[in-house]
């Protein structure tokens, strides 16, 4: 490309460089008004005692040292790390075990399935949160009705009233909305797997688990690299769920939720845009650490 | 190819039920919010559930399609007539839906085929800022972005919604990937044959990263759909609520009456899985490439 460049004549390159820019302007305007300018934004209001009526004062890093000493904002980061380490590897795992499965099907079998999987997603969070709910309740619920009747429990439980299940209530249902993506992706490079390579190794006597691991599964590192990281910012970014479930109670305060309370909700200092954004700018690091982690480990391998 | 032994198939058939099970308790939930939004208030309100509605009716549905009277539209000051609030909100997520997905269609197929074939300068840096960007929580700058609408004297009008959708830059790193494909011989050719460089994008570009195209417009349009927080925090008055939006204040009002809340879900979720189901070949095609060294 070097090469490429350097025989271009000058005129050329001007002539590239306008058009390029002509046709980014569009995107570039969004881009940066409602993205890069927001992020910019966040930033610096993190370094402020910003509320809803005024644009505060500069305060250093104090809100990240209160935060340090926060107990809810703990609680909640802890919460939010055990939906991540819990839902991350089963959706990555279930996925790849429904894909390899489904993926020599026929075309509309195939289909039928990858559709039913990617279903609780296109229903949208707030359809799914409300069904949810009505199946988690404790009167009638079809959850107690069921395990009532095999006998499994004697008294009905408050799914999501009860510290002791709300959030793997709340994990589950994401769960559920989270592997439509992952089979998808794993269907079609299960699909692209070198054929050639496989037929290798089966003449050379691999088990159809050798050939699994050694052959399919190193093809697909870069799929499942991106399956890891999306799912991880899903899973980090959980809100609908909490806001309308639980609103945070019984255990189940997330990051994003807190986020959301403390700016909006919460009554004594309501607005406090500078604290929030401080919790963003600590999530978005942690997404970063963790992704860049996520590749760090791939590339090894 | 070897013949698998009967292990293997026993395995197989082992594996096939279990998914097939599967499947059916994925779509239970959807049933039960179709099946809910016909049952009576004493059939779901009966500690022994009914599998399918003992007697059906269309009560939840009038109850839906008779609150929150507000004006059909208001634009410039212009006032429509009085419909109920489902009808409005209805409208209003169709709107955000359409509009998210044209621009963004536009602005991205500009965008991604300027980046995969317009060699200028800042190319790099602007890629990489697209796929830093790409990386980061969408959700962490809602706060500083509703302060900018806020600003702007667009907070609580459909376009808060709008523009951040189209801002978010993973249709222009998915273009990006389609237009990649098209051989750099044919705009050489046309460009020899002096045709101006807005024509050769309408003429020979557009048509080659149609399915892209495609894929961008299907994914925005349900993304946007179902993307429930932005709108809670964008949107407060009744009228400029969405059909999700709609849903959610209701049932945070009146979190008991069932029935009217799953006629609400079904309002909300049967339009986008048609959309969903009438273009997934599309779909899968997006998801898929965006994937691509990703």
């Amino acid at each position: 490309m070097a090469k490429q460049s350097a025989s271009m004549s000058r005129a050329l390159q001007r002539r590239e460089n306008t058009a390029g820019y002509l046709f980014m302007l569009p995107s570039l305007l969004f881009f940066v008004g409602f993205v890069v300018i927001p992020m910019i934004l966040c930033i610096f209001t993190s370094l402020t005692d910003a509320n809803m009526n005024s644009s505060g004062h500069f305060v250093g890093l104090n809100n990240f040292i209160r935060l340090w000493s926060d107990k809810t904002f703990r609680e909640a980061l802890v919460n939010t790390l055990v939906i991540v380490v819990v839902s991350v590897p089963a959706v990555c795992a279930f996925s790849l075990w429904v894909s390899s499965a489904i993926y020599k099907m026929n075309g509309k079998l195939l289909s039928a399935f990858r559709c039913i999987f990617y279903l609780p997603v296109v229903t949208g969070s707030v359809a799914v949160t409300v069904v949810w709910k009505w199946m988690y309740d404790n009167y009638n619920g079809i959850f107690n009705y069921i395990l009532k009747g095999t006998g499994l429990i004697e008294k009905n439980i408050n799914w999501l009233g009860d510290p002791r299940f709300a959030l793997w209530c709340i994990i589950l249902i994401l769960f559920t909305t989270s592997v439509g993506q992952p089979i998808v992706l794993y269907v079609s490079a299960l699909g692209n797997v070198d054929q050639t390579l496989v037929e290798a190794a089966q003449v050379d006597g691999a088990t159809n688990f050798q050939v699994f691991w050694k052959v399919k599964w190193a093809q697909m590192l870069p799929t499942t690299l991106y399956i890891l990281v999306i799912t991880t910012i899903n899973s980090f970014q959980c809100f609908a769920l909490i806001q309308l479930l639980t609103s945070g109670g019984s255990g189940t305060n997330t990051v994003m939720y807190h986020i959301y309370f403390t700016a909006f909700k919460l009554t004594e200092q309501a607005g406090h845009f500078g604290y929030a954004n401080a919790m963003g700018v600590v999530l978005a690091l942690f997404i970063g650490a963790l992704s860049a982690l996520q590749f760090k480990l791939a590339k090894e391998k | 190819m070897k013949i698998s032994s009967p292990k293997t198939r026993a395995y197989q058939a082992a594996c096939m039920i279990l998914i097939v099970i599967l499947a059916l308790l994925f779509i239970f939930p959807l049933y039960w919010i179709l099946t809910g939004a016909f049952k009576t208030a004493a059939d779901i309100y009966d500690p022994d559930p009914s599998w399918i509605p003992k007697e059906w009716t269309l009560d939840n549905f009038g109850k839906l399609f008779s609150r929150r009277p507000v004006p059909l539209f208001d634009i410039f000051g212009v006032t429509g007539p009085t419909v109920p609030g489902a009808v409005r909100w209805l409208i209003n997520t169709v709107f955000m839906a359409v509009m998210s997905m044209l621009l963004t269609c536009l602005t991205a197929a500009m965008a991604g085929y300027a980046l995969a074939k317009k060699r200028f300068v800042g190319r790099g840096i602007i890629f990489s800022l697209i796929v830093c960007a790409m990386a980061l929580p969408k959700q962490v700058i809602l706060i500083p972005l509703l302060r900018e609408m806020g600003a702007l004297n667009l907070w609580d009008t459909p376009w808060a919604v709008i523009f951040p959708t189209v801002g978010w830059p993973f249709g222009v790193f998915l273009m990006k990937q389609f237009s990649e494909s098209i051989p750099g011989e044919i705009l050489e050719a046309t460009r020899i044959d002096g045709a101006s460089e807005l024509k050769t994008f309408a003429t020979v570009v557009m048509p080659m990263i149609k399915p892209g195209i495609g894929a961008l417009a299907i994914f925005t349009f349900i993304n946007c759909w179902n993307d429930y927080f932005m709108q809670l925090v964008m949107l407060a008055s009744t009228e400029q609520h969405t059909i999700s939006l709609g849903i959610a204040t209701m049932q945070s009002e009146t979190s008991i009456d069932l029935g009217l809340l799953m006629s609400g879900a079904s309002v909300a979720a049967v339009p986008i899985i048609i959309v969903f189901l009438i273009f997934q070949k599309y779909f899968t095609q997006g998801i898929t490439m965006g994937a691509v060294k990703g």
